[in-house]
């Protein structure tokens, strides 16, 4: 038998005090990703028409540069961001829901530091 | 795992129909959900012909009728019959609304009606909303000042900050927009819901109130607040015609200035 009476179940553990820079972030970066989906897509076009060797010039240019990185930045931590909410959401259990946000956090950490690697490879590489 | 279908013992299963009286012959189909704890069969859908001849204009008094007339033992809350007072609240064809408010004639064919969604049923049409009261409370729903009451006057308000809680003093708790909104749905347990979120944004903006800081510290939460999603239910099916979503996005934006502003 439960004993505890509804207010005590509805306050539980209290307010966690934070979530607002979480959101906020996530409007950030979808703001941020608005000019840089469509450079991407110049860029994606770009590269798909033009030799290889010109459009890693045209990437190497400080503004590409710049707006590559910043899209990777915003993308994968957009990403992260917007996952941990999906999971909080539909998974309950709290084992499987840790775990579930730790690899999603690391997986989008893993594919933003391959991704920047990459782009560091290629503008000073070429 | 958030639930995406019912539970084996909460599947519907096809009614008894009562046919309209001989002789009838402007006749309204009725589809009611109908459980009763006591036993131990599955919940059913009882289809009811009503004689809209003898019946009055909106489909609280379609389900008063049955009551009286057809089968006694439904079971339904009602008090006010003029939407003031939040009892009456239902899926009326897939819609959360007030019974009373509602014309018969505003829908075309035979009209659904079933309980509150994703609530515990208590029986018949009446949701268990014991958890949802208790969320009320939780954000205490009444005035918090540090500066006594003044000895001859009430604490005044000018006219303009009256008039932000236009839209907000209005609700009347009948939780249609909460049990419509999906993160409701599966995270009530922490989410607050649109209901209480506006009542405890009545609370934020009310000039006379002094524990506006302890108020968002119990918000800022990521499941007491920010399972909002904008999905926007809540003010699609409000049958007052509030905006809960609006009062949840202006709390975030005080959150928001705390930190950044």
């Amino acid at each position: 038998m439960d004993y505890r009476t509804p207010l005590s179940r509805v306050r539980g553990l209290g307010s966690a005090k934070s979530g607002t820079t979480h959101w906020w972030m996530q409007r950030i970066t979808a703001v941020a990703l608005i000019p840089l989906s469509f450079w991407l897509i110049y860029f994606l076009g770009l590269s798909l028409t033009v030799p290889y060797q010109q459009t890693v010039d045209w990437l190497t240019s400080p503004i590409n540069s710049v707006c590559i990185v910043a899209w990777i930045i915003a993308v994968f931590y957009h990403a992260a961001l917007g996952l941990q909410v999906v999971i909080e959401d539909y998974v309950a259990a709290e084992g499987p829901k840790i775990i579930s946000i730790w690899a999603a956090n690391l997986a989008f950490l893993f594919l933003a530091i391959a991704a920047l690697l990459a782009v560091f490879r290629v503008v000073s590489i070429g | 795992m958030a639930e995406f279908t019912l539970p084996k013992n909460s599947v519907l299963i096809e009614g008894k129909t009562f046919n309209a009286p001989a002789g009838a012959t402007n006749i309204r189909r009725f589809e009611v959900y109908r459980w009763d704890p006591s036993s131990s069969e599955n919940p059913r859908i009882d289809a009811f012909e009503l004689d809209m001849d003898s019946c009055g204009p909106m489909v609280l008094d379609a389900i008063l009728k049955i009551k009286n007339e057809v089968d006694s033992s439904l079971t339904f809350r009602r008090s006010c019959r003029e939407g003031v007072c939040g009892s009456c609240a239902m899926t009326i064809n897939g819609k959360n609304s007030l019974a009373c408010t509602k014309a018969i004639d505003s829908y075309s064919g035979t009209i659904k009606i079933y309980p509150l969604p994703h609530m515990p049923v208590v029986k018949d049409l009446v949701a268990d909303l014991t958890h949802f009261y208790a969320q009320y409370a939780s954000i205490k729903p009444w005035i918090e000042t540090q500066t006594p009451a003044p000895a001859d006057s009430e604490r005044l308000q000018s006219k303009k900050d009256r008039e932000k809680l236009d839209g907000l003093y209005d609700c009347v708790l009948c939780a249609c927009c909460s049990t419509s909104c999906p993160s409701y749905w599966w995270n009530s347990e922490r989410y607050l819901g649109p209901a209480v979120l506006l009542q405890a944004y009545r609370w934020l903006v009310d000039s006379r109130d002094e524990s506006t800081g302890e108020r968002l510290d119990e918000l800022e939460d990521p499941f007491k607040l920010y399972r909002c999603h904008t999905i926007m239910n809540c003010t699609d099916t409000c049958p007052k015609g509030l905006n809960p979503a609006k009062a949840i996005a202006e709390t975030k934006k005080m959150l928001v200035q705390r930190k950044l502003g």
